[in-house]
């Protein structure tokens, strides 16, 4: 029996005003009916070109060449409408973004059956059943009433999980599932992962899953591909490749994972406090239209922590959960609406804006996306000086210049680079002058914010180190924000847990993850993929249920606290556990 | 920004490929818009030296030689003047001299009008956009003000209360164009505020001033030039209008507007008149159009 996808020595080129790019190099590779296959790559390997070159959705400037067998039947420069019905029913794609992947003007529930209709020609009222059934299959609360909605009413979760019901209504044989997670928080996507799982187990749908993250291939495939470069290095069952891996890349890709046992930076001479926070509060009004008060959101509602000097500190959160808002607050680049910051024993609140200024010598920060935080339009070497250039306007040009060099050379950058432009640079690069920019003034406090999330993780790894070396070097304190409890713990001497801008708990890294109090700690730390396809099986995961309360919602901070529902306005007070350890009320 | 770039600059430094050098490239590969440069280049180049090709003077009267047709006009004309190439206007100046100081009025409206609307547009804009709230809100309404007066009405009022004169028609023209600048500029201030390396700015300590001048007005230029390019045209054309309705240029002096207004009036006994200055105009702003596309698509960012 032929295999239910067979590629073979498949290439594809692209034309682009730079010369040719070779982006997929004699790729093969069999999908059997009802396996999972992950291929997995760091970004520019080629994973996604190859399954968009199989079936006719490249761009116009690209060419493929080789054979794609399906069921036996060439499809490599199949017609048109061949093509459209197989994509539509046969074999269907879900992608990374579920937002721009879902037309906004038109209601869910139409585009669910849009396929249906289309391809089974099935009746209206018939389709609308059907796709009342998938949305409660992918376990969308109120099914009835989210078909009615538009895409931009639903969370981001919420979307990917309609596009699963997209992707399966019309029962394909197979689902392309191009990093279905990777544009979510670590506990929606344990939930979108379990849906992936119930396909492959009931439907006995195949999946091809294309993910730079080896924890998620771990939990999911049966057998894995490993790309780079446009070429497939290695492949085989995943126990093969993650207990066994045969080639240097694979390895490389596993050992730059951050693992579970990766022991936390040894609490070593923590100095004296720097920072303390107060019940820092900052909120923003919501807009309801012209005629109507707007809402408070609060995102960081009465947040309290002292920093030491030397002191890494981790904040973990999902998306929407302050931790962002708060960095720049203590940074003061955000107005706040109440509490108190004080930096090195002076409240930031009688600081003047001449004070301030001179503070940004102190107080410094990366962010998450590198080429987004450099101007496009300046060379690397003036948006490393920018800081110096408005802090010590004393400085010569030539003095300046050395500094720069020095700076570069010491985050491992090649100092002749220092006319280059950010778009001829990797984005790991790219990290380093951002990182180089922050470190310039000599600052004492360093706010990472999410500031390897963006990188691959070979990448994201030396990144980290280096960060360390830094903090080793010049004392410095850190802020390291990353919705990545993994990533945290290797930097961090405490952590910190945020949930709707509030601490949910805060406790040195050995204790938090070792014993997790908060059910919304434990739920995170479960959430994390292993690179450990045994362990991933076997798993037994402590779920939550559904998306993030919205913040607006005066009741989502009870969300733990089922008890005290009845009383509007209560806030979980932090409870200190264990000296060190600090908890928030919860049932 | 860029100068700062090159300061630091020493031998063994590799050069960097900005997106400026990027974008040229790309535009000097768009056929379309290099033939308009060399083209727009040529008539230009004719306009500067008009003097020194024509044994005629702009202002020069032959009462002999009244709407004459050039030596070669393939059909029979009441009279022909071999002399000038493009024949003679009604009360005989030769056409071709005439037609060429047209253009130095009309290429030098253009871009003086332009250029004033580009200065304070792009500053208005740029202030407004980046301080936002209240300020922004007063500054816009101004324009918004500043937008639904009449421009003839205003133009007549200028005309009248200054008497008619050259530099009148920069300032009418400038005042109306710069609105539009404002408004571009503006919006594109308030997508580049929201880039994450506009708060590395702020947090780096870079001032206001300091984040308008190095970090939004250079990203702005982009979209600002591609607008330039196509205002240019704009304004040749608002100049001729205003010509034709006779609030422009005053006598001996002439625009193209004044020339293809006269002309207009001796379709049918003298086309030559009404022809090249309408020629010499329509071929000037489809160049200016071609690089104006041609700049667009090289400074879309989405090549980047």
């Amino acid at each position: 029996m032929a295999a239910l996808l067979e590629i073979r020595n498949l290439d594809v080129r692209f034309d682009t005003p730079d010369g040719e790019v070779h982006a997929v190099k004699n790729a093969t590779l069999t999908i059997q009916e009802g396996e999972c296959l992950g291929v997995v790559g760091e970004s520019g390997s080629g994973k996604s070109q190859l399954f968009l070159a199989a079936f006719g959705l490249l761009a116009g400037n690209g060419r493929a060449t080789g054979q794609v067998l399906y069921r036996g039947e060439e499809i490599l420069g199949a017609s048109q409408k061949r093509l459209n019905t197989l994509r539509g029913s046969a074999v269907t794609m879900i992608f990374q973004d579920p937002l721009t992947s879902l037309t906004p003007h038109m209601r869910v529930g139409d585009q669910i059956i849009e396929a249906l209709m289309l391809h089974r020609k099935m009746p209206r009222a018939e389709a609308r059943e059907r796709a009342r059934e998938m949305l409660d299959y992918v376990r969308i609360p109120e099914s009835a009433r989210r078909l009615r909605q538009y895409p931009h009413e639903l969370s981001g979760g919420m979307r990917q999980r309609v596009m699963i019901a997209m992707a399966t209504i019309t029962g394909p044989d197979l689902i392309i599932a191009d990093e279905p997670t990777t544009a979510l928080d670590v506990t929606v996507q344990a939930q979108i992962l379990e849906i992936l799982r119930a396909l492959k187990t009931d439907k006995k749908t195949a999946i091809a899953l294309v993910s730079h993250d080896m924890g998620v291939i771990a939990g999911l495939a049966d057998r894995v591909q490993v790309m780079r470069h446009g070429e497939i290095v290695e492949s085989g069952t995943a126990d093969e490749i993650f207990y066994a891996p045969g080639n240097d890349y694979t390895r490389m890709l596993l050992a730059a994972i951050p693992k579970a046992d990766d022991t936390p930076p040894p609490a070593t001479k923590v100095g004296p406090p720097v920072l303390e926070v107060e019940d820092l509060k900052v909120s923003f009004p919501v807009s309801r239209g012209l005629f109507q008060k707007p809402l408070t959101l609060r995102a960081v509602d009465g947040v309290s922590f002292t920093l030491y000097q030397g002191e890494t500190l981790g904040v973990v959160g999902e998306s929407g959960c302050g931790k962002s808002t708060l960095a720049r607050a203590v940074l003061q680049l955000l107005p706040k609406t109440g509490g108190k910051v004080v930096w090195l024993g002076n409240d930031l609140d009688a600081a003047t804006r001449t004070d301030i200024r001179a503070l940004r010598e102190d107080l410094q920060i990366v962010f998450q996306d590198p080429l987004a935080s450099l101007d496009p339009r300046m060379p690397i070497g003036v948006s490393i000086a920018e800081p110096l250039r408005a802090l010590e306007p004393q400085l010569s040009r030539t003095a300046l210049k050395e500094k720069v060099r020095a700076m570069m050379a010491r985050v491992g950058l090649d100092p002749a680079w220092i006319n280059r432009y950010p778009h001829e640079l990797s984005g790991g690069q790219n990290q380093r002058v951002g990182l180089a920019r922050a470190m310039i003034v000599g600052p004492r406090l360093l706010v990472c914010d999410e500031a390897v999330s963006a990188l691959d993780v070979s990448i994201q790894a030396q990144i980290v180190a280096l960060i360390g070396a830094l903090q080793a070097e010049t004392g410095l304190s850190l802020i390291f924000i990353s919705h990545d409890l993994s990533v945290v713990r290797r930097l961090s001497h405490r952590v910190m847990v945020l949930y709707l801008g509030r601490v949910v708990e805060l406790a040195s890294s050995t204790e938090l993850y070792a014993h997790p109090r908060h059910p919304y700690t434990r739920a995170l730390l479960s959430a994390v993929l292993a690179p450990d396809p045994r362990a991933e099986r076997a798993k037994k995961r402590e779920l939550l249920t559904g998306d993030l309360p919205s913040p607006l919602d005066p009741r989502a901070q009870l969300t733990f606290l089922k008890s005290r529902l009845g009383e509007p306005g209560y806030r979980p007070k932090l409870e200190q556990v264990v000296p060190g350890h600090f908890v928030a009320e919860h049932d | 920004m860029i100068a700062t770039g090159q300061t630091l600059k020493s031998s063994e430094e590799i050069k960097g490929r900005s997106l400026w050098v990027d974008a040229r490239r790309r535009l000097f590969h768009n056929r379309a818009a290099l033939a308009s440069m060399i083209i727009l280049g040529l008539i230009a180049a004719l306009a500067v030296l008009a003097p020194l090709l024509s044994p005629f003077a702009y202002d020069e009267v032959n009462y002999d030689l009244i709407a004459c047709a050039p030596g070669w006009w393939p059909v029979e004309a009441a009279c022909t003047a071999p002399g000038h190439i493009f024949g003679t206007d009604a009360v005989g100046r030769d056409l071709f001299v005439r037609v060429l100081f047209g253009a130095r009025v009309s290429l030098a409206v253009g871009l003086v009008a332009t250029l004033v609307s580009l200065v304070i547009g792009v500053l208005y804009g740029a202030v407004a956009g980046y301080l936002g709230g209240r300020i922004d809100g007063l500054m816009m309404r101004i324009v918004d003000v500043l937008y639904s007066l009449p421009f003839i009405f205003f133009v007549i009022i200028l005309m009248v209360m200054f008497d008619r004169n050259f530099i009148l028609l920069f300032v009418a023209i400038g005042a109306v164009e710069w609105l539009t600048m404002a408004r571009i500029v503006r919006g594109q201030t308030l997508s580049i505020k929201q880039k994450e390396f506009i708060e590395a700015a702020r947090a780096a300590g870079v001032g206001p001033l300091g984040i308008i001048i190095r970090h939004v007005i250079p990203n702005v230029v982009g979209p600002v030039m591609v607008y330039v390019t196509l205002t240019v045209p704009g304004v040749i054309l608002m100049e001729s209008f205003l010509s034709f309705l006779g609030l422009g240029i005053q006598e001996p002096l002439t625009s193209w507007g004044v020339l293809i207004s006269d002309g207009a009036d001796q379709m049918e006994t003298a086309p030559w008149m009404l022809l090249f200055p309408a020629l010499f105009m329509a071929v000037t702003l489809f160049c200016f159009n071609f690089i104006g596309d041609g700049m667009r698509d090289a400074l879309d960012p989405k090549d980047r």
